[in-house]
């Protein structure tokens, strides 16, 4: 059923909008071809932000950073229970989707479908939204440079993500295990 | 944006020289700004194609329409911003490609909203509180059906992956709603004159 939903919603979308937009009288091939111009435009135009952004988060990862910067926290994160393996999904969260997807992947192959760490990155994973990605590709499309508090709230907003993960998944999976 | 560009390459050089793992780092150049175009091209004939089906959208009034369905939260959430203007209703379709996780259609739509917003915005360089609104509901990521993360517990051999969903759910919906109230806060407290770069440094460590 959700599958079928998920499969089902751009086709659908398609075909409504195409639907209305003949039955009102509108010009929809010239109307779709004037639309599509600009996606070359945009595409190209974010390109600067693009490079700036995954070159210096590639480099911090190869550069053996972002594990020290792990080992830095994981006494911090055996206070607040939460299972070591997770800490490089945290921490890549905000920074790279496809990093994260990548750590993701990596521990539910590594601990298998049942563990209660799985779970967990399962629901960090699909809660979260590459908030520095997002960021410099909506702000570089238009040329703005002063983020003011956007930065702020994205990174406010993914700990607090992390956090109600934790307690959620401990509610749903942890009595289940035993 | 400065300070985090400056000292994520920075603490990379210093640590790369610590773990004597400097030829890394040219590799990571290459790869990262080779990526940065092969994803930026990936998205030019899939941004066409939205873009067009937005425009035909807009000219049949079904932007619009959404638009009106909606006014009653925007006008909460961008009270700078005219309830009659084209972003409102872009808007809530790039919100609503955004909760089925299509990515795909999301980002071109939401390019969209930032250029209307653009137009609004009097300091073409600073962001405006609409914008800031606008992403914190974008990076906050809500969505209703996490697909790929579904379809990678799927291919490990998860007996039963949609469970997921409902606590998925609970936490991107805290997390969506934490982030709409964050940014109504903070547009009170930093105006867009006000140095903004140090808190953004101590808040990057």
């Amino acid at each position: 059923m959700i599958n079928f939903i998920s499969t089902a919603a751009i086709p659908f979308i398609v075909l409504l909008i195409l639907t209305v937009a003949i039955i009102k009288k509108v010009p929809v091939y010239q109307e779709f071809t004037e639309g599509a111009k600009d996606g070359f435009k945009v595409a190209v135009n974010i390109i600067p932000y693009l490079v700036a952004i995954i070159v210096s988060v590639s480099m911090f990862r190869e550069s053996g950073a972002l594990e020290m910067l792990s080992n830095a926290c994981a006494g911090f994160f055996e206070m607040i229970k939460l299972p070591i393996d997770t800490l490089p999904l945290v921490i890549v969260r905000s920074l790279s989707g496809g990093a994260a997807l990548g750590v993701f992947s990596d521990i539910a192959s590594h601990f298998g479908p049942d563990a209660y760490v799985t779970k967990l990155a399962a629901v960090m994973v699909g809660s979260s939204e590459t908030t520095f990605y997002v960021l410099a590709v909506y702000f570089g499309s238009i040329g703005i440079t002063k983020y003011r508090y956007a930065l702020l709230t994205g990174i406010l907003a993914d700990i607090i993500g992390i956090v109600a993960a934790i307690l959620v998944c401990s509610m749903f999976f942890l009595p289940s295990i035993a | 944006m400065n300070y985090i560009f400056y000292f994520l390459i920075a603490i990379s050089i210093i640590f790369a020289v610590i773990n004597g793992r400097l030829e890394n780092l040219g590799n990571a150049i290459l790869k990262g700004a080779d990526l940065s175009v092969k994803i930026a091209f990936s998205l030019i004939g899939i941004m066409a194609f939205w873009l067009g089906i937005v425009r035909i959208a807009e000219k049949c009034g079904i932007v619009k329409f959404i638009a009106k369905l909606i006014t009653p939260i925007t006008k909460w959430l961008f009270n700078e911003i005219p309830q009659d203007n084209e972003a409102i209703g872009n808007i809530a379709l790039s919100f609503s490609a955004n909760a089925l996780g299509l990515t795909n259609a999301a980002t071109p739509i939401g390019l969209k909203v930032m250029e209307e917003l653009q137009e609004e915005n009097k300091d073409k360089k600073t962001a405006s509180n609409a914008m800031c609104m606008f992403l914190a509901m974008n990076t906050a990521g809500f969505q209703i059906i996490p697909a790929t993360v579904i379809a990678v517990l799927a291919g490990i051999g998860y007996k039963n992956p949609t469970e997921i969903i409902v606590p998925t759910l609970i936490v991107t919906s805290i997390a969506f709603l934490s982030a709409i109230i964050i940014a109504k806060l903070l547009q009170k407290v930093w105006k867009p004159q006000t140095v903004e770069k140090e808190v953004k440094g101590v808040n990057y460590d």
